[in-house]
């Protein structure tokens, strides 16, 4: 721990710290822009220079500088203004003057520092460079003239996504950043480059010349597009959500999202459900909210009623059904709505144990049925830094684009039960060894056969719980812990022939199950469940109602409304407690405080911030056997929920980046 | 500097240099020097395998040779790494020429001390003959590129021409040169000037007289 003074003030530092973030650890600003906190350093933009003695007579790049016992370091010295004066000056010969035309002003770091530390006039008088437009597709607009050719967009795609596709070509000031023969960015993180890029070089190619940063109105909220529970923060101008942008949290998303969760947000306007709609000799017709209801209590369901929990649901809304269905006397509640059934008596067994941040230190991983580039974009984040750091990646079922050394096993089940000598070594002499089951491994039934793998190699030991499943749906958890599963799954729903199915934005159910029932559809969107239902009631999406949501980690995190829902949509608790009204039986809450209230005593882990606590992993049965063939269920990365789906960049980024459709002369 | 670009990729491209493989010789060469490098670090060789390509397209076209976009990606398949990197190498050094040359490469030095001893008349000597900074000659058989100081300074002017260097350049020995090349000769490299062999003074030692029989300490002339 080297003791350092920064501008006279004594403080001690990590061990292999840098002279940049020991004046980070004394309170002193240091401004950058090639530096950042994920990113290798590069030390090419010298905006970070300090003086430091003992040393040559010369400013010296912070970010690069290893901290050293008995360092003098000073940040407010002429000579580091004048140097910081000097690189910004330099910096700004070939910069553009177009601050007034640029989509990063307001939030640019090279307006922010150069009006802190900058000169305030220009003496160049020169022509300055110009650079041509790069096509980087759907996502990124380029406008290259202004980069500044800090390389962290380089970098990023290549040490964090981990696909070498932008690069750095010619040299000097011929410099330029471009993907490799314009070709589009292909991968699901590609758009985080527009948040790393310090000026407006790479900006958001949907979101161009909408708005203002200052003129935004900041929500912090959960993402829903995948079980990941990426935290967000949702700016909008009035009742428009504009943009998505992450937030950092180190135990989730670190700073990244993936291009769905950014990008979806577009569909919030498009196809949306805003009228209530009554089908009548089968035709939709707008009716009055009072009809649908009276049509609905005409039904006279009673117990025979069930409801089945969408993929994007708050834990609110699951609640406010489950509530309603228990107050008519019915326990028909189910999440899965694909038809999975494996057992959810023990969450633990259906949790991702080792934790997003934990799976980083595994040192062997086997992956059984999970796509997990497409289920979960930043899981395999984590686990291409597991893999960078010596662990062994084994994948059970069809081959997908890793980005990091795995060995493939097998398509089908089979492999479980005779692994090759060499996996099963490495597994039980890893030192924390895991495993993970996704939504592919599930439905061939690899649950109970994993399990008992994680017996045989103790992935549960003294400060590590290695079994973990990666599921997709934000709101799988949270249904699970209120208890939206039944034992057979759909089957059992079906089975019972309810007279009346709330689908509560379930749009992957097969409704063809319910022929006799009377379908009601309370969601947002006119996707696959709404086209099947008798009654839509029009709710709110994600960034319209507070909620509380659970990723597959079992961490509980909460989020804030952003923006109304448009026309007569109601966030979703009020619409069924004015069903309850309809129905005539008493929920016991009228508020949201209330609700929550309620929830939170049947279920306190959801009263509180951070990881619920599910208990031990349920014993394996040795004999379990599976056999199934694995398929992955997303088929398109960019089209997994019906929010995506309305969204008219990732329509376009499915057929061009995944259906190859050609968009390039579409660019500038 | 001159204007480096990319030559495009087209579907021609494709079908004149996708099946580019290595000649058996050069494929000995190859091997030859990707062993050089330890183990895990053969990316390393990315710039003496360009090279070897370069050349070897060279001999194919009967030119100095230059990096088509299929070729690179032959080498970035050869060294297992992302095609994106090696065409990074291949743009930044100048020495890898990114769109076809002539049968000779001349590149002319416009530096300085080069063009106080008179580059501008050679430069002035290639227009001449029909040479255009950054362009190939009707016939194929010349390309001109102005360059940076090639480290011949003691010797300027100078020209390099493929992998030769003719040093003390006046523009009749520079014409003597290329014809000879355009004969299909191969002139003498080095200094042109015939009182010459290498860089000695030219005439009497005019500075540092003192060192010219032993070692001299000047620091305290200073
Ligand atoms: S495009 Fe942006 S992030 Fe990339 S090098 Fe240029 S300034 Fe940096
Ligand atoms: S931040 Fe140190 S050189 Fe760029
Ligand atoms: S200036 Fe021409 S070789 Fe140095």
């Amino acid at each position: 721990m080297p003791k350092v003074t920064v501008d006279g003030i004594e403080i001690e530092v990590p061990n292999g710290a840098t002279v940049l973030q020991a004046c980070e650890l004394a309170g002193k600003e240091i401004p950058r822009f090639c530096y950042h906190e994920r990113l290798s350093i590069a030390g090419n933009c010298r905006m970070c220079l300090v003086e430091v003695k003992p040393g040559p007579p010369k400013p010296q790049a912070s970010c690069a500088l290893p901290a050293a016992e008995g360092q003098e370091i000073r940040t407010d010295s002429q000579m580091v203004k004048t140097a910081r004066e000097g690189v910004m000056e330099f910096l700004l010969i070939n910069h553009p003057l177009d601050c007034p035309i640029c989509d990063q002003g307001g939030e640019c770091d090279l307006q922010d520092q150069s009006i802190a530390y900058g000169r305030g006039a220009s003496r160049y008088d020169e022509n300055k460079r110009a650079v041509t437009e790069k096509y980087m597709g759907p996502l990124i607009k380029t406008i290259m003239t202004r980069c500044i050719h800090c390389t962290r967009c380089v970098r990023f795609s290549e040490e964090i996504a981990g696909v070498d596709e932008i690069g750095a070509l010619y040299r000097g000031e011929d410099m330029q950043i471009t993907t490799y023969l314009e070709q589009a960015a292909k991968h699901e993180l590609s758009a985080n480059v527009i948040d790393l890029c310090p000026v407006g070089a790479l900006t958001s190619r949907p979101y161009a010349y909408e708005a203002r940063p200052w003129e935004l109105t900041k929500t912090l909220s959960i993402d829903v597009s995948d079980a990941v529970g990426s935290n967000i923060r949702v700016d909008s101008r009035g009742r428009e959500v504009l943009r998505v942008l992450p937030r950092t949290n180190d135990d989730v998303n670190e700073e990244w999202i993936s291009d769905k969760t950014r990008y979806q947000v577009e569909g919030l306007t498009r196809r949306r459900l805003d009228k209530v709609w009554i089908r009548r000799k089968g035709k939709l017709e707008q009716a009055s909210w009072d009809e649908a209801f009276s049509t609905i209590a005409k039904a006279k369901a009673g117990s025979s009623i069930a409801a089945i929990a969408g993929d994007l649901l708050d834990c609110e809304t699951m609640f406010a059904a489950k509530t309603l269905l228990g107050a008519l006397g019915s326990t028909l509640i189910e999440s899965r709505q694909g038809g999975m059934a494996y057992p959810a008596d023990n969450l633990a067994a259906v949790n991702f144990n080792s934790t997003f941040a934990g799976i980083e230190e595994a040192d062997a991983v086997l992956i059984v049925g999970s796509q997990v580039r497409w289920e979960a974009p930043l899981v395999n984040v984590r686990l291409r830094k597991a893999a960078k750091r010596g662990a062994k990646v084994f994948i059970v079922g069809p081959h997908w684009e890793t980005t990091y050394a795995a060995e493939f096993l097998g398509d089908s089940l089979d492999q479980l039960q005779q692994l090759p000598a060499h996996v099963a070594e490495a597994m039980q002499q890893a030192s924390k060894p895991a495993i993970i089951i996704g939504g592919g491994g599930l439905v061939a039934g690899a649950l109970a056969p994993a399990l008992a793998l994680a017996e045989q190699w103790k992935l549960v030991r003294e400060g590590w719980n290695g079994f973990n499943v990666l599921h997709m749906a934000a709101a799988r958890m949270g249904a699970l812990m209120l208890g939206f599963a039944q034992k057979g799954g759909m089957a059992d729903i079906a089975a019972a022939n309810p007279k009346v199915v709330l689908a509560l934005g379930a749009d992957e159910v097969d409704f063809s199950q319910f022929q006799s029932s009377l379908k009601v559809y309370i969601g947002h969107h006119g996707d696959k469940g709404a086209h099947a239902a008798d009654i839509i009631l029009p709710g709110s999406a994600y960034t319209e109602k507070a909620g509380t949501y659970v990723n597959t980690e079992g961490r509980v995190q909460f989020a804030d409304k952003a923006v109304f829902a448009p026309g007569d949509a109601r966030e979703d608790w009020t619409i069924l407690r004015a069903l309850a009204d309809a129905l005539g039986v008493s929920v016991g809450f009228d508020s949201f405080g209330e609700l929550r209230a309620a929830m939170t005593a049947e279920v306190p882990a959801l009263g509180v911030e951070g990881l619920a606590d599910y208990g031990a992993l349920p014993k394996g049965d040795a004999k379990a056997k599976a056999t199934g063939q694995i398929v992955y269920p997303i088929k398109d990365f960019y089209m997994t929920n019906a929010i995506a789906r309305s969204s008219p960049t990732m329509q376009r980024c499915s057929a061009e980046l995944l259906h190859g459709e050609d968009f390039a002369e579409a660019a500038e | 500097m001159a204007e480096r670009h990319i030559e495009a990729d087209s579907p021609e491209l494709r079908a004149r240099w996708g099946n580019f493989a290595w000649t058996a010789e050069n494929a000995a060469k190859a091997k030859e020097v990707v062993s050089r490098y330890p183990e895990g670090r053969q990316r390393s060789a990315v710039m003496p395998l360009l090279d070897l390509a370069q050349r070897q397209v060279g001999a194919e076209t009967q030119t100095q040779g230059w990096l088509p976009i299929p070729v690179i990606e032959f080498i970035a398949r050869e060294l297992d790494m992302p095609v994106v990197r090696v065409l990074e190498v291949a743009t930044f050094y100048t020495m890898y020429n990114l769109v076809p040359v002539g049968r000779y490469h001349v590149q002319v030095c416009g530096t300085t001390p080069c063009m106080l001893r008179g580059s501008d008349d050679i430069l002035a000597a290639c227009k001449k003959r029909g040479m255009k900074k950054g362009h190939t000659t009707e016939d194929g058989l010349w390309t001109l590129t102005e360059v940076e100081c090639m480290g011949n300074c003691s010797s300027a002017p100078m020209v390099q021409i493929n992998d030769g260097n003719y040093e003390d350049l006046t523009v009749e020995r520079f014409d003597a040169v290329l014809d000879a090349l355009a004969r299909g000769e191969t002139p003498q490299e080095g200094t042109q000037d015939p009182a010459r062999h290498t860089v000695e003074p030219v005439g009497a030692l005019s500075t540092l007289t003192e060192m010219a029989k032993s070692n001299h300490d000047y620091r305290s002339e200073w």
